[in-house]
């Protein structure tokens, strides 16, 4: 057997039929997560043809994007604001209820982000494949699993045979070594990465992170990285299972218990690329030289250091553009630009440690006046973590708004939104024109950076406070 | 799904590169539970102003727009979420292709199973399109070539699978449905995970 990369090992394990020429290779899948957006028409086909669920077994559904943040909706003290919202989270109830999916409901202690309650449960685990209708499924690579996003047709394909039909991607390898910085977190080194390689440099690739500064990631801040690969155009990041991965899982309601356990991580220890695995492409990091970063534009690949300036190329078509949205000019300093939101959540930094990474830059210190700090956990697992660690306690007598979990302000379709041309300090994952609101002018940053700019209430580095 | 040889048609041309499926569709448009009527809201926050009025600078509102069933736009078009309302609100409004230097893997994946030919071109190519709005092309889906109102005939790369599929209108489900024997047999093989 010649060497072999990570992804070729996972993939081939799930090859039910090979590719050829003519025809993609019948995938299979592992674990199928489903939400409230992008499943209804995918239920729709399957009703339409009288076909079941296949493997009940392998699905789970949740409720995230569209549901509200605020206690008293999500528990029913008073209506669903959005309309359609509310509409969304009845159909997914109706349709889990029909093809007997199970489902994390609206007031289930068991609900969150998608990406973050699956990691939580110890359901996403090394070597397998998942796939959710949402691109930040790449999230669960970070267990070495082959994890991606797909369409609402492609939800059908999974829920009718439990199987996709793929071209086989080709491999990147992403190598970080050094160590970072304090005060540099795993989504400075991501926006870093993307940055050097551009939005559209993964395409057609699997990211592989590689490297010591990877290694010496905790599970929470590998998610964080593999979440944003789709943010550089790859359908997936992955890495390699370790002692760390084992640590994390251990113990977990869905993970294997007793001799399955040591059976599970025999096979898990032998998910690596082989020494001499050759990848397609590659790019090599240096994690030392990272700073905090923060975007400027109006995508994840327009980022910068935060002590730099934005580039002066007056005449860049594409930068005139974001910069006129951004209400920014070439030349201008990142630092001590005004914020009036910070966002602190997703699924890309909604977790425990980011939570307390938040709590110590917020501990003793206030808000600055006028601007709102929404603190929004990725589960409610999460929630009463932090809750009982005092970190909601923290955020509080700083004076931030505490809420249900859920995508909440990443996407502004819930009625969490920023008005248009304020900005927003947000640890999510994508700075888009109106992503968080029509008009709406999103940085994207670390917790770190997130919640040291919102005492000052302008753009800090967060190293000021450490 | 009807089969799909051909398209002929002008061309509308939205010169910004990275245009992500969240300008193609916003986020809160996306609380519909079908697959309809989305063109209404297609690139809704640069076609309308906030009052709600047609921003008559924007492309789709133009005049010489209307009927164009071909979209030709910058460098790596539909990145970002994996969103297929994306390629169903181009299709309710009446785009049919879509030509790029570059495509983003999900999008162009979304866009075959529904119908919309994902077409990438290189640089020359693209720098021509970009140049000449309302370019009448066709895009010839069996000998998959772009054709130039100048002549110039190039080819262009589509899955051989999802060009199979499109020419003779097959779902792909139906396929997927044919390999459940091989399915069964790898299911009580790997019992595992």
């Amino acid at each position: 057997m010649p060497p072999s990369t990570l992804f070729e090992k996972v993939w081939q394990a799930h090859e039910v039929v090979p590719e050829t020429a003519d025809t993609p290779a019948v995938l299979y899948i592992d674990l199928h997560l489903v939400h409230e957006v992008t499943s209804p028409q995918a239920f729709s086909a399957l009703r339409a043809l009288k076909l079941p669920v296949r493997r009940t077994d392998r699905t789970l559904a949740t409720m995230d994007h569209s549901t509200p943040t605020s206690s008293d909706q999500v528990f029913g003290r008073v209506p669903i604001k959005v309309d359609a919202a509310a509409r969304q989270v009845r159909q997914l109830e109706q349709n889990a209820a029909e093809f007997g999916v199970e489902l994390f409901g609206l007031q289930d202690a068991r609900r969150g982000i998608v990406h973050v309650i699956s990691p939580e449960l110890g359901a996403s685990r090394p070597g397998m494949t998942i796939v959710c209708g949402d691109s930040h499924t790449s999230t669960h690579g970070a267990f070495g699993a082959l994890a991606f996003g797909i369409g609402s047709t492609e939800v059908g394909h999974v829920l009718a045979t439990q199987c996709l039909l793929q071209r086989k991607p080709k491999t990147f390898a992403v190598n970080v070594e050094g160590r970072l910085l304090p005060g540099v977190t795993a989504k400075d080194l991501i926006l870093a990465i993307i940055g050097a390689i551009g939005v559209s440099g993964g395409t057609g690739h699997v990211f592989e992170y590689r490297g010591s500064a990877v290694r010496a990631l905790s599970m929470e801040e590998r998610m964080t990285m593999c979440n944003m690969s789709i943010e550089a155009g790859a359908r997936a990041g992955m890495i390699a299972p370790d002692e760390i991965t084992f640590d994390y899982l251990r113990g977990r309601p869905r993970a294997p218990a007793g001799r399955d356990w040591e059976l599970a991580l025999e096979r898990w220890t032998s998910l690596k690329s082989d020494a001499g695995a050759a990848f397609d492409r590659g790019v090599d990091i240096d994690a030392g030289a990272i700073e905090p970063m923060i975007t400027y534009g109006t995508h994840p690949g327009m980022v910068l250091p935060i002590s730099a300036t934005i580039p002066d190329c007056a005449g860049d078509a594409v930068l005139d553009k974001a910069l006129a949205y951004m209400g920014f000019h070439g030349g201008d300093a990142m630092l001590g630009k005004p914020v009036n939101t910070v966002f602190i959540g997703s699924c890309t930094n909604g977790r425990l440690s980011d939570l307390q990474d938040a709590a110590k830059m917020l501990k003793g210190r206030k808000v600055a006046a006028g601007v709102h700090l929404l603190i929004v956990p990725g589960s409610q697992q999460v929630k009463r973590d932090a809750e009982a660690a005092g970190l909601a306690d923290i955020f509080k007598t700083a004076g931030a708004d505490w809420r249900e979990s859920g995508c909440s302000m990443c996407l502004g379709m819930n009625g969490d939104t920023v008005a248009a041309g304020q900005y927003s300090l947000s640890t999510s994952n994508r700075n888009f024109e109106g992503r968080q609101g029509a008009g709406a002018r999103t940085l994207l940053a670390s917790p770190l950076t997130a919640a040291a700019s919102a005492v000052r209430g302008r753009i800090t580095d967060p190293r000021e406070f450490l | 799904m009807q089969p799909l040889k051909m398209v002929r048609s002008r061309t509308m041309v939205l010169p910004f590169t990275n245009v992500d499926t969240d300008q193609i569709i916003p986020a809160r448009f996306l609380t519909t539970t079908t697959k309809e009527g989305l063109g209404r809201q297609l690139f809704s926050d640069w076609r309308y102003r906030a009052d709600g009025s047609a921003n008559t600078d924007f492309v789709l509102n133009r005049p010489e727009a209307q009927g164009c069933e071909v979209l030709v736009a910058g460098r790596n078009f539909g990145c970002g979420s994996s969103r297929e309302h994306a390629p169903w609100a181009l299709l309710d409004y009446g785009i049919r292709a879509v030509i790029s230097t570059e495509i983003a893997d999900i999008f162009r994946g979304n866009a075959l199973k529904n119908g919309l030919l994902p077409v990438t071109v290189d640089e020359s190519i693209s720098a021509w399109l970009l140049a000449h709005p309302g370019a009448s092309v066709t895009i010839d889906l069996e000998t998959a070539r772009l054709t130039l109102p100048t002549g110039v005939s190039v080819a262009f790369q589509i899955e051989a699978f999802a060009r199979h599929c499109l020419l003779h209108g097959i779902d792909e489900l139906g396929y997927l449905r044919g390999r459940l024997p091989e399915i069964e047999r790898y299911e009580s093989l790997h019992a595992g995970f």
